[in-house]
């Protein structure tokens, strides 16, 4: 027999507790216009930090750099020279209400979905394309589909934690279900099936908790959270990734099933699973959620008995009516945005809301996160507050009254004005493309797969069980050379194919205008007057090859500071 | 119209360089003084300062490797053998680094507490734990920084990882970045497909756009990035790229460090060195052994070690560069002693063994030990911080050495390690 735990879980709360006082806020009368309401709310509260910390924000960007950047957070690109211009000649007030509404709606459905196919496909599957447990074409059609139609974020996360069916959606395999590639490839270890990644992403990504860290060694070992971990892995254990081979040895697809468990102890009535403390005892767990709840202990998924009896749990489920309900559900992913969009999180790391971490802006968070939720966990909705938002508005050059307000030298976020930050790989990959008019009518699936094999020039996997990598695309030498001369900078930047530069160098005007072009292209801004006489300068010592200056222009912008940086 | 050809019909990319070199003037007038310091430059290597980071990630199993318990239940199927130096028994498996032991010292009193790959890659490659608000330089990036001036003449980044990603420079920032590179040698993007004076054109126009930029102060990433683009227009005309292609080692060169992709990384690492790189860390992963470890370990990780790193220590001493080369060979953490019912052991960082030797270390010797079954480190146990201190002392870098992180605050070189005293006559 074994020790039964405690059935009071009051005392571990130290995940829980929102130590940083959450105030409630109102959400307002139903006549309440929801977007200016939580628009109004994000500007009171920055202001107010503002003013408690002595700092003034930098002025509004210009309406090229608010163009750009709100592409390229929303759609995950620069806007074409079409869309800037539409932009800057548009002389309403709303505009800027206008053009977020025009990204969120139907017009733009589908880059916005391929974006943030882009954004969660990584925080859901990594980056890494070798795992043979993971689908990622599949992974991405149903982030695509999901992302496409607006899923709510609750239901979203239900089907991402309960996803059963095949990973693979091709000819023959019945029952795909694109969701399953989340769980698909973390559910053994070395050949054991004990869910321990997947318990550790799911807390991560859902609830904004590191309990792979706090298992063992932020703080001192402790028995309580090692507990915690083993009690939350529990829910998984119903669960098993199935390789479906074909013909030799190669995965064909995965199928993620659940199934009546009998637990580590052979009795399914009460199924459980044993760990081991560091002194090599064996301790007993059985599914707990994090704030103390405890579920049914069987083991058996739900059915009836022969009087009609019900019997059994679903224990993935039941975890994610759970996560559901839980405050920190909503605060993962409201900082994770807010990250996104503003280039720093309310903590540092995102993924990081234990209370060890308190957010720079307690009020904001919470509030934002408690208007989520009323909204019915509406992602676009919450997207359109924050670019609306005053933070949003403002330039990234920095003032000298707010100089010191700089996440990266390790000072708390004051938002004062838009941090810098290097577009993702991603990000870079699409805005050359359509810096440079690409054609862009290839099938998504195989615009996808190219896109991959760019992207995984730049995966270091540090060759642990957890798959742990890391990205050389992060502003170093590599990066730079790829720039310099990779094959897609090349392309973007090569004459004689009836491309970009070509139709660039055979359009009618001045050369100063198609410099002109060139900067709208990349840099959503015109070239200044020291830029055009550098870009002349060029023309001439090319003696009027001016194909192959505007070609060294060219190369110039796309390799700048401005061009890669989110600013 | 179309680009020109890369290179003009007949000439070589190091006859182009030696064209092209003259670009780089653009990023740094140091180059002009190339010529003259490669000629001082058997002078100047003996004084030279390096450390080759030997890093094992996933957690090697050092109760199997450097600290063995025969007999004991957690002692695993294992024999200690006797080695080139007095009194130090290390594992079977590795009888070729067992005669280069006299070189080595093993510190089998490591006791850390940080048993998670991320959490223990960090903590173990900058001496700090993770912090939300301070990012910390690792080794390769201090030690980068600190022995700047030792080489003015070199253009290849002076933190090379071969094999791996390492950990990055933290506060320091991107200059001190550690530069990846595969087992090959290959750098990829390295032709630049333009001629010099076009190069230079090209460049000059950049720096027209990046100045501007930086100019409206809207943060370091502007300027950052200005400077990587001068480092790498230095790579790509640098002659002293030839340090990454080990297939020019003489072919017994080549076999006597073996064939694996660790074996080049561990030869790569020796002409890095030698063309004044100060700082290289080695990846050899695979040692998160949660299952079947005995067999992997004897079949495929130890003999895969045991050849490169013992005809990398043998290498160094026989070219008389060991006494101003540090070897530091260290995973996250080490293994549990218990053997799970998988036949493997888990992570644990409790007690677990490093071994160092070169520069200013005394060898031949083991410091510290642990209990009979492995679970306790029974002398005095040291931490990252107090390894690193003793590494950073072996190379002739003052522990007084303070830095000052983005935030203002002064930082000391190595958290304030503790130098390990056996370590040093």
């Amino acid at each position: 027999m074994h020790a039964s735990p405690s059935r009071h879980r009051a005392w571990r709360s130290g995940l829980f507790v929102a130590a940083w006082g959450f105030a409630a806020i109102g959400s307002g009368g139903a006549a309440e216009d929801r977007d200016t309401g939580a628009v109004a709310f994000i500007n009171e509260r920055i202001a107010s930090a503002w003013a408690e910390a002595e700092l003034e924000p930098s002025p509004r960007a210009t309406d090229g750099e608010w163009c750009r950047r709100v592409h390229l957070d929303l759609v995950g690109r620069v806007p074409t020279r079409e869309e800037l211009r539409a932009y800057l000649e548009d002389r309403s007030p709303a505009k800027r209400d206008a053009l977020v509404s025009r990204l969120l709606g139907a017009e733009y459905v589908e880059e916005y979905a391929r974006h943030f196919t882009d954004v969660w496909t990584t925080i859901l599957v990594g980056r890494d394309t070798t795992n043979e447990l993971v689908n990622r074409p599949g992974m991405r059609q149903w982030l695509r589909r999901v992302l496409a139609r607006n899923m709510p974020y609750d239901r979203f996360m239900e089907e991402l934690v309960t996803a059963t069916g095949a990973t693979t959606n091709r000819e023959g395999v019945e029952g795909f279900n694109g969701a399953t590639n989340f769980l698909s490839g973390k559910m053994e270890e070395m050949g054991v099936d004990n869910g321990v990644q997947a318990t550790a992403k799911t807390a991560q990504i859902f609830l904004g908790l590191q309990v792979q860290c706090t298992q063992c060694h932020n703080h001192p070992f402790n028995k309580g959270k090692q507990n915690q971990f083993w009690e939350l892995n529990a829910f998984f254990r119903q669960t098993q990734a199935l390789r479906r081979r074909e013909g030799g040895d190669d995965v064909r697809y995965v199928e993620l099933v659940d199934s009546d468990w009998a637990g580590e102890g052979g009795n399914p009535q009460e199924a459980e699973l044993f760990y081991e403390l560091r002194n090599g005892v064996l301790k007993v767990a059985y599914p707990v959620f994090i704030d103390g709840t405890e579920i049914s202990r069987s083991g058996y998924l739900p059915a009836t008995m022969a009087d009609g009896t019900p019997y059994g749990v679903n224990r993935r489920r039941e975890l994610a009516t759970l996560i559901r309900s839980s405050p920190l559900f909503p605060r993962a992913i409201v900082n994770r945005l807010w990250a996104h969009f503003l280039g720093s999180g309310f903590t540092k790391p995102v993924d990081d809301l234990g209370d060890h971490n308190p957010p720079s802006h307690p009020e904001l968070f919470g509030g934002l996160a408690d208007r989520f939720q009323e909204q019915g966990f509406d992602l676009k909705e919450l997207m359109r507050w924050i670019v609306l938002s005053e933070p949003y508005a403002l330039s990234s050059r920095g003032t000298r009254r707010n100089r010191s307000d700089d996440p990266s030298r390790g000072e708390k976020p004051a938002f004062t004005r838009f941090y810098l930050r290097q577009l993702t790989a991603e990000q870079l990959y699409e805005s050359l493309l359509t810096a440079t008019e690409a054609d862009k009518t290839a099938r998504a699936e195989d615009a996808a797969k190219t896109k991959d094999a760019w992207l995984s020039q730049f995966v270091v996997a540090f060759g642990t069980d957890e798959g742990d990598e890391s990205t050389t695309f992060n502003g170093s030498i590599p990066q730079v050379l790829m720039m310099f001369n990779g094959d897609l900078v090349t392309r973007a930047t090569s004459l004689g194919g009836g491309g970009f530069l070509d139709r660039i160098v055979s359009s009618d005007g001045t050369d100063a205008a198609r410099i002109n072009a060139l900067y709208l292209a990349a840099l959503a801004r015109r070239p200044t007057a020291q830029e055009i006489k550098s870009a002349s300068a060029l023309v001439a010592a090319r003696r009027g090859n001016v194909a192959e200056a505007l070609q060294d222009v060219w190369w110039a912008v796309l390799n700048s500071n401005e061009f890669i940086l989110n600013h | 119209m179309s680009l020109l050809p890369p290179f003009p019909a007949g000439m070589s990319r190091r006859h182009f360089l030696s064209h092209v070199a003259g670009a780089a003037a653009l990023a740094s007038p140091a180059v002009d003084f190339t010529n003259t310091l490669l000629a001082n430059a058997p002078v100047m290597r003996k004084r030279r300062k390096a450390a080759i980071m030997l890093w094992m990630g996933g957690g090697p199993s050092t109760i199997d490797i450097w600290d063995l318990k025969p007999g004991a239940a957690t002692g695993g199927p294992f024999k200690p053998i006797p080695t080139s130096a007095d009194g130090v028994q290390i594992c079977e498996h590795l009888p070729l680094l067992a005669k280069q032991m006299h070189h080595l010292a093993i510190v089998r009193s490591m006791s850390t507490r940080e048993a998670d790959h991320t959490r223990g890659r960090y903590y173990m490659h900058t001496g700090y734990v993770p912090n939300p608000s301070v990012d910390y330089p690792s080794y390769g990036a201090v030690i980068a920084h600190e022995l700047a001036d030792q080489a003015p003449d070199l253009e290849i980044p002076p933190f090379v990882s071969v094999g791996g990603g390492s950990v990055g420079p933290g506060f320091l920032g991107m200059t001190w970045a550690p530069f990846a590179v595969d087992s090959n040698g290959n750098v990829r993007n390295l032709e630049m497909g333009v001629d010099k004076a076009r190069l230079e054109r090209r460049l000059a126009m950049l720096n027209t756009i990046e100045s501007r930029f930086i100019a409206e102060q809207r943060g370091g990433a502007a300027d950052d990035h200005r400077r990587v683009v001068e480092k790498a227009v230095k790579l790509v005309t640098s002659p002293q790229m030839d340090a990454f292609q080990v297939a020019k080692e003489p072919r017994e060169v080549q076999e006597r460090y073996g064939t694996s992709s660790f074996a080049r990384g561990c030869l790569m690492a020796r002409r890095l060195v030698e063309a004044g790189v100060p700082f290289v860390e080695v990846d050899l992963g695979g040692w998160d052994n949660h299952a079947g470890i005995f067999d992997t370990l004897s079949q495929r990780k130890l003999p895969d070690l045991d050849r490169a790193m013992a005809a990398l220590v043998a290498d160094l001493a026989e070219r008389g560069m060991l006494d101003d080369t540090v070897i530091v060979w260290m995973g996250e953490f080490g293994r549990t002693p218990n053997i799970n019912g998988g036949g493997g052991r888990d992570h644990w960082a409790r007690s677990w063994s490093a071994v160092v030797g070169g520069g200013g270390f005394r060898r031949g010797l083991v410091v510290g030990e642990t209990s009979a079954d492995g679970k306790e480190v029974t002398s005095e146990p040291f931490s990252s911080q107090d390894l690193m201190a003793s590494v950073l002392k072996a190379m002739g870098i003052s522990l007084e050495t303070t830095f000052t992180a983005k935030n203002g605050r002064p930082m000391k070189i190595a958290n304030s390690g503790k130098v390990i005293g056996e370590l040093f006559a």
